[in-house]
């Protein structure tokens, strides 16, 4: 069974209501996620991110396709019957039993002694560090805190798979950030698969070993945060995951790996992707961090400057209708490089762009 | 200068207080006139000649007022038991369930007895029961008063239940069933401690709305099945003293403690 994936997606559709109001959540997604993964689901809301979650849960029911979980189909069995657990994104601790009747809940349903299930909730008070506040009602936490204790609830039950539902967007800032690092050991320690849905691409980028982008109900696509951010495959993933700057371009011709392409303004560049043919229209995706700006070029002139500490966002006007955002870091002083008025010659590295299917 | 607040602030209308205090007057003047007499020595309802307790000592003894007290306790605790249960099942299965066909028929079927005027209910079901027994002989005795005392009760039992579980997150049964929970365990681990406070609060209404009933327990009751409601009622037409205002204060007193039960348990962990 080794070769099994942790969780299966088998051509899974599921939609809700019905015409002329019907939904497709989720159209014909196949996703298989290896065992010990952090494996991402990120998209906007209405992506089916969340259905997908839910269909594995147990919570939905797909119209047609299988779910497996280790390579048994789960599909229809009832959620107190898989062995997955959810940490929800409103936590959904219960408010009536304490944070050690809520961690115990899974066990004492499962039927554990007793003995075994007062040790394994101190162990998991442990875990996510909440020793002495076993006697609280969830009422009396604050929202870092109730994360912990759903994320304990969940992990006492030691699941195959942990699924979570944006666990972390209700809490703040900072919070957020610290509680990415400690999710992230989390999994590493208890080598537990992941199934993490955020429309939140930083986290997504910054925990994941693999992510699936969604829009629309289809994994758009699938693959490491480095295949994500440098490699988008299409518009709407290179649009979602980060700023990108969409060019119009005519290709020239192949050279050396990459196909050289001229942009509006008479720049060319070596654009990584497959090559079109000569002469076609193509869009070409460039983040603006890749560029680089030198003073005195007759490429287009500074419109804009935008101080965001440690760069400066630069609107670089190419032609009457292309404009290029561009992000250079600011000298060691903090002051801006170029200044609004100035002409600025671009320069773009090799592969740096990346070609577009629509 | 003119506050700003004041176009906005109800209390601060002209003639807000008189009207309120009118109002107020209105309603609770008779309770504390028949209050007060309830404690008159002499036997006028509206000449105080003294402060005594006398007629309180002569209501607890009055075998009548007994009788008619333990068929109204019955009656009320039979019929809050079915109708909460009922009322309960019913909540659960118009909030509980996938949106079906006919979810809002239900809804006000359930709350019909709410808007029937009682003496058409009254003259229903007295004719209901007359038909059953002409036709098959059934007589039910206490059970026509309780059967009835339900089908009233349900409505204001249904209502804080389902008021509860509106309130209620769903993500919480879901939360129980994604941690092994069967659906009978979700719903007694979870559910049901959680809409406790809204089917006690429901209980304490339906009680004291089966035990205040008089319109309909008159007209069902059958021979020897006097409600505390129906002996007061007697006892006026036999001449008003201040016992009747004795046992009305007791009723009242009744009436308050569970309406403050129904809203202390209602509010508690809102």
């Amino acid at each position: 069974m080794a070769e099994s994936a942790a969780v299966e997606a088998r051509s899974v559709t599921k939609t809700f209501g019905v015409a002329p109001d019907l939904v497709r959540a989720l159209d014909d997604v196949s996703v298989a996620i290896e065992e010990n993964e952090f494996f991402t689901l990120l998209g906007p809301s209405g992506c089916g991110k969340t259905t997908l979650l839910r269909l594995i849960a147990g919570l939905e029911l797909p119209n047609s396709g299988d779910i497996l979980l280790a390579g048994r189909s789960v599909v229809h069995l009832p959620p107190h019957e898989r062995p997955v657990n959810t940490v929800f994104q409103s936590y959904a601790l219960f408010p009536h039993m304490s944070v050690a009747q809520n961690i115990a809940f899974g066990l004492e349903m499962r039927g554990l002694a007793r003995d075994e299930i007062a040790r394994t909730v101190g162990e998991m008070l442990t875990l996510v560090k909440m020793q002495g506040l076993d006697a609280r009602r969830p009422g009396q936490l604050s929202g870092g805190q109730q994360q912990r204790v759903a994320l304990a609830r969940a992990l006492a039950n030691h699941p195959k798979v942990l699924l979570l539902d944006e666990p972390l967007s209700a809490l703040d800032l900072k919070l957020r950030q610290g509680m990415r690092g400690e999710l992230k050991s989390l999994q590493r320690r208890t080598g537990i698969t992941f199934v993490f849905v955020t429309h939140d691409q930083e986290e997504a980028l910054t925990m994941s070993d693999r992510i699936a982008v969604m829009d629309r109900g289809r994994v758009q696509q699938l693959g490491t945060p480095l295949d994500i951010y440098e490699r988008p495959v299409n518009k709407f993933v290179a649009d979602f995951i980060g700023d990108t700057n969409f060019l119009e371009a005519t290709a020239l011709g192949e050279e050396g790996g990459f196909v050289r392409c001229r942009c509006a303004g008479g720049f060319e560049l070596l654009v990584g992707g497959i090559p079109p043919a000569p002469g076609a229209t193509v869009t070409v995706a460039l983040r603006p961090e890749k560029i680089v700006l030198h003073p005195g070029g007759a490429h287009g002139t500074v419109t804009q400057a935008v101080y965001v500490g440690t760069d400066t966002n630069y609107v670089v006007q190419l032609s009457v209708k292309t404009d290029l955002g561009v992000r250079v870091q600011n000298a060691v002083d903090g002051r801006a490089r170029f200044a609004v008025g100035e002409h600025v010659g671009i320069e773009v590295p090799p592969g740096a762009a990346r070609l577009l299917k629509d | 200068m003119a506050d700003p607040r004041a176009t906005l602030d109800l209390k601060r209308q002209p003639g807000f207080g008189p009207v309120a205090w009118f109002c107020l007057f209105m309603l609770y003047a008779p309770i504390a006139v028949l209050f007060v007499f309830s404690f008159n020595a002499g036997r006028s309802v509206n000449n105080w000649s003294g402060f005594s307790l006398d007629w309180y000592v002569k209501a607890f003894h009055n075998e009548g007022i007994q009788d008619a007290a333990w068929i109204s306790l019955q009656v009320a605790f039979a019929a809050t038991l079915a109708a909460t249960i009922l009322a309960t099942a019913a909540a659960l299965a118009t909030t509980r369930t996938r949106p079906w066909a006919g979810q809002t028929g239900a809804y006000l079927v359930i709350n019909l007895p709410l808007m029937v005027p009682e003496i058409v209910t009254a003259i229903a079901t007295l004719s209901f029961f007359a038909l059953i027994a002409s036709l098959s002989g059934i007589r039910f005795g206490l059970g026509t008063l309780i059967i009835t005392h339900t089908v009233f009760c349900i409505p204001f039992a249904y209502l804080p239940i389902r008021a509860r579980l509106e309130g209620m997150d769903l993500t919480l049964e879901q939360a129980a069933a994604d941690l092994y929970a069967t659906p009978w365990q979700a719903f007694r681990r979870v559910t049901l401690p959680l809409l406790a406070p809204g089917i006690s609060a429901g209980a304490a209404l339906a009680f004291i709305v089966s035990f205040d009933d008089f319109t309909i327990s008159q007209f069902v009751a059958g021979p020897g099945q006097q409600t505390l409601p129906i002996y007061i009622y007697g006892a006026i037409r036999r001449g008003v003293t201040p016992e009747v205002n004795a046992i009305s204060t007791i009723l009242l007193m009744i009436s308050i403690l569970f309406v403050s039960a129904s809203f202390l348990i209602g509010r508690r962990r809102q």
